[in-house]
């Protein structure tokens, strides 16, 4: 007798979406602190005056929606959301660019669509993006890292979240950011890029590619937790490394860079493991989450090498949201006992 | 056809049956130029102007023309009327026409305006058509010119910016600074913010749709037929 697993779901694990919510933001730990060592404490007031602010509009949502508030505050996800937003944003960010992200993810991207469960774009990244397009200057002044330039302290942070007008922050082209110019002017090759900029790490930029290996381990322990399956993020990392590689083009002056440098570059990892894997705006299906992750990777490489903006991972996402339904009707698994579309048992 | 009260026409002009907010048509000049006020101002006038041109000579001609060529020959009318607007602001508001570009030639296929020619012009008396051509026009002038002071002031912080290229070298200082240094929000003025704040705005005239009528229904009160008037006689304590 084959001892086949049936479709119902015989036995239940205690997983509720707060235990969900909790385990991802644990898993962002590590990000946050290679992304504090590197960058100082702009991403930690980030996430505290982001947070305050998505409990705030959660809150109000579920008052003017007149839903219970305890029961749906304590699922957290105003929380992730807030997490995954302050992370993609620029350290020693202003408090009303975060304070208007947050709550064009929260009210507008979650709430409007019916909150939790309904909404078919991730909020965190139509927060980014809206905040992408709207305050070009803002979203695009990354903090040197560690090593490079000056690092603000604790006290700095603070007065450049709260007292913007009074804080003059220095900021520094990311390596992403260099790659693009390049392309676009066609002028150095890789190698002369890497030493005339000291950006430049040993695979990707300087913190980056720690940045990326720390997100990286979260999600793998994400994984293993069995908070999402392997195969979204499995096939964006393959498709954005075997693009890299296709027109690495042996690290000539119109070279888009090695796979290495865009599996560590940027949001890849943080993207790959905590966004592509949001269980409400992705696919459902197995195969549509291989498909939907493999174009996703696709898009971000193209954006980074052909687009105007130097990172992709949240247009690629918001783009691939509205796939998703569709990708999912031709992916629908068999029904057992039921033919395919072919009248294959 | 019955005839119609003029009251009724404005009513469903401005607010029942507003063609931006609840027939929902026009929207494609509606969101790409409502950036500004002066932009909105300027189509919601042009827009205006076309429509009371076009229900004046549809009903003119409504019982010579059969059923079979109206509509061709409907957007014939629209289109010539549309012609003399685009030229005649050429001749008084060139920039705006220039920054009106496409959408001024555009207006020939609002749907606002061959459907109240067809719906309305084509079954009612000159004065009526006339009449209901020009509070169309308004209703639609206005939401425009709502979602552009909206949009201007979230955009950019202030409101009545160039206004000379509608009312000529005189508006030219009116620019009202609401916010000083706003930090400009692209969102609102890129084509997203529009369709945001028509959804917003369309919200809240729902919102306030569902007042009224709770209110009605408070004042309201059902009687029963057959059914008896209660006579209280003295007091219980």
């Amino acid at each position: 007798m084959a001892l086949l697993r049936l479709t119902s779901p015989h036995a239940h694990g205690p997983m509720s979406t707060q235990r969900v919510m909790l385990n991802v933001l644990l898993a962002t730990v590590p990000g946050i602190v290679v992304l504090t060592h590197f960058f100082g404490f702009g991403t930690l007031v980030n996430i505290l005056w982001g947070s305050l602010v998505a409990v705030g509009c959660e809150a109000l949502a579920l008052k003017l929606r007149r839903r219970p508030l305890g029961f749906y505050l304590k699922d957290c996800s105003a929380l992730v959301t807030a997490f995954l937003l302050c992370i993609a944003l620029p350290p020693y960010s202003p408090w009303w660019l975060i304070a208007i992200g947050i709550a064009s993810a929260i009210l507008m991207a979650k709430h409007l669509y019916g909150g939790l469960g309904y909404n078919p774009f991730n909020p965190a990244m139509v927060g980014y993006v809206i905040l992408l397009i709207s305050f070009p200057v803002q979203m695009t002044s990354w903090a040197p890292p560690r090593g490079l330039g000056e690092m603000p302290g604790l006290l700095d942070a603070l007065r450049a979240c709260f007292t913007p007008a009074l804080y003059d922050g220095v900021t520094m082209a990311t390596p992403l950011d260099l790659l693009n110019q390049n392309i676009a002017s066609n002028s150095l090759l890789l190698e002369e890029l890497w030493q005339q900029n000291p950006q430049f790490g040993l695979f990707a930029g300087v913190g980056w590619e720690w940045a990326n290996v720390a997100f990286l381990a979260g999600g793998l322990w994400l994984l293993y937790q069995r908070i999402f399956t392997w195969h979204a993020p499995v096939a964006m990392l393959a498709s954005l490394s075997l693009l890299a590689a296709l027109f690495y083009d042996g690290g000539s002056s119109a070279s888009g860079g090695s796979p290495l440098f865009h599996l560590l570059s940027g949001a890849t990892m943080f993207g790959a493991f905590f966004i592509v894997t949001d269980p409400v705006t992705s696919t459902v299906s197995l195969r549509g989450r291989l498909i939907y992750g493999a174009l996703i990777g696709a898009l971000i490489y193209v954006i980074r090498v052909r687009g105007n903006y130097p990172d992709a991972v949240a247009f690629s996402v918001l783009i691939m949201n509205f796939a998703a339904p569709f990708i999912d009707f031709y992916t629908q698994p068999r029904t057992y006992g039921h033919g395919d579309k072919r009248g294959q048992k | 056809m019955a005839d119609v009260s003029y009251k009724d026409l404005s009513l469903n002009g401005l607010w029942k049956n507003n063609p931006a907010l609840v027939q929902l048509l026009g929207l494609c000049p509606l969101l790409a130029v409502s950036g500004t006020v002066v932009n909105a101002l300027g189509l919601g006038v042009a827009t205006t102007m076309v429509l009371i041109l076009s229900n004046t000579s549809v009903s003119l001609i409504r019982n010579v023309v059969s059923d079979t060529v109206r509509l061709p020959t409907f957007v014939m009318i629209i289109a010539s009327a549309v012609t003399c607007i685009e030229l005649l602001m050429q001749a008084f508001a060139y920039e705006l026409f220039l920054i009106l570009g496409i959408f001024l030639p555009l207006i020939t296929t609002n749907c606002v305006i061959l459907g109240r020619a067809d719906g309305f012009a084509a079954k009612h008396a000159l004065g009526p058509s006339m009449y209901d051509g020009f509070i169309m026009g308004v209703g639609f002038a206005a939401v425009l010119v709502v979602l552009g002071g909206l949009r201007e002031l979230t955009g950019t912080g202030a409101l009545f910016a160039n206004m000379d290229l509608l009312f000529g070298p005189a508006a030219a200082d009116w620019k009202l600074v609401v916010f000083p240094n706003y930090q400009p929000f692209l969102l609102a003025i890129l084509p997203p913010g529009a369709f945001i704040f028509t959804g917003l705005i369309i919200a809240v005239k729902n919102l306030i749709d569902a007042q009224i009528k709770k209110r009605e229904a408070a004042l309201k009160t059902d009687t029963v037929k057959e059914s008896r008037r209660v006579r209280v006689t003295g007091t219980v304590s």
